[in-house]
């Protein structure tokens, strides 16, 4: 039996800052020291890893990379607190230390057929990263992907060559915001859940996947519901402060369910009669 | 196999007997009556009511190391709990027996737990029968457990008079009477019988109860109720309903370093009632008042553990209720609930 409190040491393949300022984000491509750890490692697109360095902590984060992409996993983190900052602080070739996969995962399977739209605010289209790449590998099981996302300026943007690479494809169209004005910015300026009005998506045979800050979020759930998107057609993750990432140690839990183990990934149904799921 | 016996004039040799292992026992420490390891049988104070903390830290310590590293070496020293050796606590309370079966539920759902599990294999119950309630806030009848319950325990015990009687539960249970054979005598043919009759006669003499039927589920909708913000007015926050309750399992992990870099990662026993349990690194907290987890303590035992779990999460010790400084009673709490 694996001890599921011991992590595994990753190094780091590359490691690159996506935005700038007081709460950068720096994203880390890591493999396992130990590549034999490849072998039962098995990650859904939407789990998470307990991710820190011995002597310092660790923190929950989800897993910025899609299982299709063999050979190495991703995080996408922001500087924020002791283990973060201590994180930020390690380059290429520098090691931490990661435990997982944790949680559950986005029901891809069953969205086979479907048409998917991303719906992301800043640091939260991390946990979306997966789901976007999941379907651009296995193209032909999904319908239409489409992706929309914001962050306050276009410095705060993340993953700015992946979108510009995927909208420059044409495999998919992707629609860009910013909170407000600023020279030379060709993409929509206002607030995320606008934008959806304005792209306004057919609920028909299709799911809608939102992350990014809880206001966003609030917003987006209502917006869905005027856009005729039922709740089991509406996805979302949560986060919380954690500690063990197996349903142990009490703190995660919004209601009866514990964010770390039975979500982050939760249907807009499941969350919607729980008060605590958007405290 | 005939129910066994134990003459208190040979209590003391049985407990050297038991010493070979490690052996806890209820024992005084200034004023209160805790659990700790004994060496002399004489420390063994069994004339108690109940401890004032529960024996829960023999398998649950308020502070264990996970593993042990070096700060810059890529290896980590997973703690062996095995080396702590073969337990047997001695004398403790059905109720506090229970919680560790009911906190087991958690410590072994989805992912195993090796710590507490391991040491949970490694320890042999020996509990004590309540013949007189040990408190006057007990209500374990209300909760589904009993002053003289089983659940949880190998051995029981039930003071007779001039001698315990002897109920071997489980093979552990078996296994230490086997122990202890030059001690134990066979009991008279009506001893269990007689007991039955104890048994109900203690639970008679239990002055306080609750009716939780319903309450699972009901709490979820008293959300927004008035109620939370008037039973949590006069909390301190100080957590001590939480840290001397023998089902609360929350736990924190933080990591430690040593000046020449030796260091370890630890658990440590924590409290839903402390603002920085919830606290996000952005300074959000979703429980940012005494109200919200006041709620979510109560909640936590009586609806969220239920729902996964089939069982609540409180034996009705009463160590709650006697130990807060401010009087904030969970029966109290219970009964708004119930009239919400």
């Amino acid at each position: 039996m694996k001890n599921p409190y011991i992590p595994y040491q990753v190094n780091i393949l590359e490691a690159w800052y996506e935005t700038p300022g007081d709460r950068c984000i720096k994203t880390f491509k890591v493999t396992f020291a130990d590549e034999k750890v490849w072998d039962t490692w098995k990650q859904l697109p939407g789990q998470c890893a307990m991710v820190g360095i011995p002597g310092v902590g660790e923190s929950m984060f989800c897993i910025s990379s899609s299982p299709t992409e063999e050979g190495y996993l991703r995080f996408s983190i922001m500087k924020m607190g002791k283990n973060t900052t201590a994180l930020h602080e390690l380059e290429a070739g520098d090691s931490f230390y990661v435990r997982g996969p944790l949680g559950n995962s986005f029901p891809v399977e069953e969205w086979k057929g479907k048409n998917v739209f991303t719906i992301g605010g800043g640091i939260g289209q991390a946990p979306l990263r997966p789901v976007v790449e999941y379907i651009r590998a296995n193209r032909g099981d999904f319908g239409e992907l489409e992706l929309i996302y914001g962050a306050r300026t276009s410095e705060d943007h993340c993953f700015k060559a992946e979108f510009e690479e995927i909208a420059q494809c044409g495999e998919c169209e992707c629609h860009l915001a910013i909170d407000v004005e600023e020279e030379k910015w060709p993409h929509f300026v206002g607030f995320v859940p606008t934008l959806l009005m304005e792209v306004a998506p057919s609920p028909e045979n299709a799911i809608a996947v939102t992350c990014g800050p809880p206001i966003m979020i609030k917003f987006v759930l209502q917006n869905l519901e005027k856009l005729g998107f039922a709740p089991d057609q509406v996805y979302t993750t949560l986060e919380n402060r954690m500690k063990c990432g197996i349903g142990k140690c009490g703190r995660c839990n919004v209601g009866h369910l514990y964010v770390c183990k039975d979500g982050p990934v939760f249907s807009y149904a499941q969350l919607k009669d729980i008060p605590e799921a958007f405290a | 196999m005939a129910v066994k016996k134990l003459s208190k004039e040979k209590i003391g040799e049985a407990l050297k007997e038991l010493s070979k292992f490690r052996l806890i026992a209820p024992a005084r420490s200034d004023e209160v009556v805790i659990f700790k390891e004994i060496a002399d049988p004489e420390e063994a104070y069994l004339d108690y009511g109940n401890s004032t903390v529960p024996p829960k830290k023999v398998v649950f310590p308020q502070t264990e190391t996970l593993f042990r590293f070096m700060v810059g070496n890529p290896e980590l020293e997973e703690k062996n709990v095995e080396e702590e050796g073969t337990t047997v606590i001695f004398g403790l309370r059905p109720c506090d027996a229970r919680a560790m079966a009911i906190v087991e539920k958690l410590f072994s759902w989805d992912y195993d737990d090796p710590y507490f599990l391991k040491r949970r294999e490694l320890t042999t119950l020996v509990g004590m029968a309540c013949v007189e309630p040990p408190s006057v806030n007990c209500f374990c009848p209300s909760v589904g457990g009993g002053p003289f319950g089983k659940e949880g325990l190998d051995l029981l015990l039930t003071d007779m008079g001039d001698y315990y009687l002897v109920q071997s539960l489980t093979d552990k249970g078996k296994k230490l009477e086997e122990t202890l054979a030059s001690q134990l005598e066979d009991a008279a043919g009506g001893d269990e019988k007689k007991a039955e009759g104890m048994a109900a006669e203690a639970e008679g003499k239990i002055r306080r109860s609750i009716k939780t039927e319903g309450i699972p589920e009901k709490l979820p909708g008293l959300w927004e109720n008035d109620l939370w913000k008037k039973v949590s007015a006069a909390c301190l926050g100080c957590g001590i309903c939480t840290f001397l309750c023998p089902t609360c399992h929350c736990f924190d992990i933080q990591d430690e370093v040593e000046e020449l870099g030796d260091g370890r990662r630890c658990r440590m026993w924590d409290s839903c009632m402390f603002s920085e349990y919830s606290l996000h690194a952005s300074g959000h907290n979703p429980r940012p008042t005494r109200r919200e987890r006041t709620r979510n303590r109560i909640s936590h035992k009586y609806s969220y553990y239920p729902s996964r779990f089939d069982v609540i999460a409180c034996v009705g010790c009463g160590r709650c209720i006697n130990l807060c400084p401010v009087n904030i009673d969970i029966l109290d709490i219970l009964e708004q609930v119930v009239d919400a």
